[in-house]
């Protein structure tokens, strides 16, 4: 006896869908809200925006007569959270190089490459992830080292995206990307010590103004780091061993970089060094193996360890593009050992866009700020919970992807196949 | 021994799964067909735990039945008791659950734990023997590195036993081995399951013909892929009908076809597993999983028709082409169709946490409107796991007379915040979460964070 569906027995499944005048206010009634703002979290609220952003959010809020009203019954609200690294838009089989646009072997393009040129927003993976309440995501480029010859140190320039199903700008070049780790040596020649010889010389002569010659760079790389000297754009350094960071840290005091830790998997073992450097960290915690020499010290308490010692950290999924949607899995399994709630909450929304300096648009749920809004069945920490309304700057988004679609096609066969006997 | 151990169990019919019963070691027609054979015995040494009671527990048997309020007698290393009010033996060491949650041990239908162990290096990858694309002579156990640290993780996270394959490079990767997750064993013939069968790794589609073929050698193509299997079993068939010198590879290709030894076949298309069906039935022998198979859910019929399991993720898809239409909901699919499914993890990560996994695509299945309920869905990481691997007579559930592997959970076990508590292999406590003293850690691993996985 096979169990009863309700997928067979009726069409569709019930969603919050419902077209909205453009300018027409929506307001979510009767949720749960963790801001992750001033006001906290709110036990039974509203929140009100439209396409211009969060217009108000509280336990009494005074609702238009002309708004939209979403019942939440008793649901969870969110902000949308911001993925810290990813190559969505950029990425779509890993094994197609063709479909890989978040790497470039071009000579004299390291710094300088700029991945936000070749986003497509109509990437199948965007909205996957955006099923798992992911509404931003950081774009970040990767290393290409299928030429063997290639000695570049810096990645390039990421970009920060909205998962909409419209058009929205990005933020451009909302950090730089650079690794400082087993693989980066093996660029440099094969020692960290050349690594870190070639960055500080070339960091050096920028900062002391000799130009290009001296640097090795090519102008557009030498102009492209001079942010990063000013301290404007902040650099995002891979690397996983304990003395890693510990040099990481050097570096950034030494020649005043906003730096960003990535990976940092012994990040445990130095994290009262890493708090007082004031260095914010993205981390995934179930990296807990020994899985390259230089994490021989992995544990899955790591962002709990983190976290407790005041480094602000974000956390990611499981994998760059196609399962970015798990990082919220990855925070709850956080939380299991160790990480309060509420900071597991803040490493995937107000911590990525501190990071990456869109707080002041992203990241909490304030009036004035984007309305990044995810309407929750249950906790979004846990898989049996879902989405029931994503909206992205105000605006709904389908709760649909290419992987649905095949299933709502494949459907009919399996309530065929469920009827027979047994 | 071993095969007390067997004949000791009784036979079980699973509610998600009614199938033909795997052969008993009784009835196994070679000696090399068996992990108890002469040659290569498996040294697995029960553990005999204490006389150990669990009460007030939600029990989710792994054999369909969610059991509140229940109890769980373990003795002799075996279940000996289950359900709501069961008789306490004189001298148990009493467990209150407190309204913890109590399954199966986990078992794993898919995992290269020592075989390419941790840290990543040449020295290290001991998976694929990708030198020619049927390697059926080769055995993964021959690989099995004991003090990989991913089996320490993975008990940690409940996994009590679990199936070591050969990697995906070839069209016949070798033999597979069902292992038993033993702390702090040093040699693989401590950790063979006794009894279990062995079975042949195959594998479709992208690997074997992108590796062989980007060598200038055949298969470079499916359609050379299929010509392999064809050319492999046709020997097959002549070796068996007419011997002659011995030969590993021949031997363990004429051990499926005598029906002794279970096919694992790594398969993701839908097309090719059709195929693959066919493959058998030109040469008579039965698929026993199709493993990753993110397209099963386009062939539920066939599947189900055929009684050919399959072994999936949740979550994972897009990383290569032939993985481009997995879906999250494919288990609960095949699993409202009546196929027979199993969650495995591929992976040193996932193979710590397949609840979770697990629990991915229940979700995902009940956001499709399939009601499909916690009972039932335990089996995709116990029972179904145990049947893939052909042991399921004797693991998988928690039924009287079946090996004492057990967890008690913190929560239940599909929440994200669930954590194993405890892990029992023959009734003894392997794991406890409380007392650093039980987390086993490897030679090689260190203990970071005074025994925090």
């Amino acid at each position: 006896m096979r169990p009863v569906r309700s997928a067979c027995a009726a069409a569709g499944i019930a969603a919050f869908l419902a077209s909205a005048a453009h300018a027409q206010p929506v307001a979510i009634t009767d949720a749960r809200i963790f801001t992750m703002g001033p006001q906290g979290e709110i036990a039974s609220g509203t929140i009100m925006f439209d396409e211009d952003g969060v217009i108000a959010v509280g336990d009494a809020v005074d609702i238009p007569s002309d708004a939209r009203v979403i019942d939440g019954r008793g649901g969870i609200v969110t902000p949308g959270l911001i993925a810290a690294d990813t190559s969505l838009g950029v990425r779509e089989i890993n094994s197609a190089r063709q479909t890989l646009d978040d790497r470039s072997r071009a000579d004299g393009i390291s710094a300088a490459f700029d991945v936000s040129y070749g986003i497509n927003p109509a990437s199948h993976a965007i909205p996957v992830a955006r099923l798992g309440g992911v509404t931003r995501a950081v774009v970040s480029p990767a290393y290409d080292d299928s030429a063997e010859d290639r000695g570049l140190l810096f990645a390039g320039q990421a970009a920060l995206i909205a998962l909409s199903d419209r058009e929205e700008p990005p933020f451009r070049r909302v950090s730089m990307t650079l690794a400082l780790d087993e693989r980066a040596a093996e660029r440099a020649g094969g020692s960290r010590g050349a690594a870190h010889t070639l960055l500080r010389t070339q960091l050096g002569a920028i900062r002391a103004g000799t130009g290009g010659v001296e640097t090795g760079l090519s102008v557009q790389d030498l102009q492209a780091l001079v942010p990063v000297l000013d301290g404007e754009q902040p650099l995002v350094i891979s690397v996983s061993r304990a003395s890693d960071i510990l040099q990481v840290i050097s570096l950034a005091e030494e020649l005043g970089l906003e730096v960003i830790l990535n990976g940092a998997e012994e990040g445990w073992m130095v994290a009262e060094r890493i708090a007082a450097a004031g260095i914010p960290v993205i981390v995934n915690p179930t990296a807990n193996l020994p899985s390259r020499f230089e994490m021989l010290n992995a544990t899955f308490g790591n962002a709990a360890t983190l976290g407790a010692a005041g480094v602000p950290i974000a956390i990611v999924g499981n994998d760059n593009a196609h399962r970015v949607r798990e990082m919220r899995y990855n925070a709850g399994m956080a939380v299991a050992r160790g990480l309060p709630y509420e900071a597991a909450l803040a490493a995937l929304t107000v911590n990525p866009a501190t990071m990456f300096g869109v707080d002041d648009r992203l990241g909490s749920l304030e009036p004035g700020k984007l309305a990044d809004i995810v309407l929750w069945s249950g906790d979004p920490l846990e898989p049996a919970s879902q989405p029931q309304a994503i909206f992205i700057s105000g605006r709904q988004q389908p709760l649909t992807s290419r992987a649905l679609e095949l299933r709502d096609r494949y459907m009919p066969l399996i309530c065929e196949t469920a009827s027979w006997a047994d | 021994m071993t095969g007390g151990l067997l004949a000791a169990a009784s036979v079980i019919v699973l509610a998600a799964c009614e199938a033909d019963q795997p052969r008993t070691a009784d009835e196994a027609a070679s000696p090399e067909t068996r992990q108890t054979a002469e040659a290569y015995p498996s040294a697995y040494r029960t553990m005999d735990g204490p006389t150990t009671v669990i009460i007030n527990a939600s029990i989710l048997t792994g054999a369909g039945e969610e059991i509140p309020g229940g109890m769980l007698v373990m003795e002799n290393g075996r279940i000996a008791a289950v359900g709501e009010e069961v008789d306490i033996p004189d001298e148990a060491i009493i467990i209150d659950a407190e309204g913890r949650w109590v399954t199966p041990g986990l078992i794993d239908s898919h995992s290269h734990l020592g075989v390419m162990s941790p840290p990543s290096t040449p020295a290290h990858m001991d998976v694929n023997e990708n030198v020619d694309p049927n390697t059926a002579q080769v055995w993964a156990e021959h690989s099995v590195w004991p003090q990989d640290p991913g089996f320490d993780r993975a008990r940690a996270g409940g996994v009590t036993s679990l199936l070591v394959l050969p990697g995906s490079a070839n069209l016949f990767g070798g033999r597979t081995v069902a292992l038993r997750n033993v702390p702090g064993a040093t040699t693989v013939q401590q950790m063979k399951f006794p009894g279990a069968p062995y079975g042949l790794k195959m594998a479709c589609g992208e690997n074997p013909k992108l590796r062989y073929g980007s060598r200038g050698r055949s298969p470079a193509t499916r359609m050379g892929n299929v010509a392999g299997y064809r050319r492999a079993w046709i020997d097959a068939e002549n070796y068996r009908a007419n011997g002659g010198r011995r030969d590993l590879a021949l031997e363990t290709l004429a051990g499926v076809l005598d029906g002794n030894l279970l096919v694992q076949n790594h398969c993701y298309r839908a097309d090719e597993m059709a195929v693959m069906v066919d493959v058998g039935r030109e040469f008579g022998y039965r698929t026993t999983a199709f493993h990753h198979a993110v397209e099963a859910y386009k062939i539920a019929p066939l599947l189900r028709e055929e009684d050919i399991c399959v072994a999936t993720w949740a979550g994972r898809w897009g990383f290569k082409m032939e993985a481009n239409d997995a879906i999250e909901e494919n288990a609960a699919m095949l699993h409202a169709a009546g196929v027979c499914v199993s969650i495995h993890s591929d992976d040193p990560r996932i193979i710590q946490r397949l609840n979770v996994e697990a629990s991915v695509a229940l979700s995902a299945g009940r956001r499709a409107g399939l009601e499909i309920s916690d009972a039932e869905a335990i089996s995709w990481i116990t029972s179904n796991s145990a049947r893939i691997m052909g042991i399921n007579d004797v693991t998988g559930s928690l039924e009287p007379g079946k090996i004492a592997d057990v967890v008690l959970w913190s929560d239940n076990p599909f929440s994200i915040y669930a954590l194993a508590d405890m892990v029992f292999m023959d009734g003894a406590a392997v794991y406890d979460r409380a007392d650093p003293a039980t987390h086993s850690h490897s030679d090689f691993a260190s203990d970071p964070q005074g025994g925090q996985e």
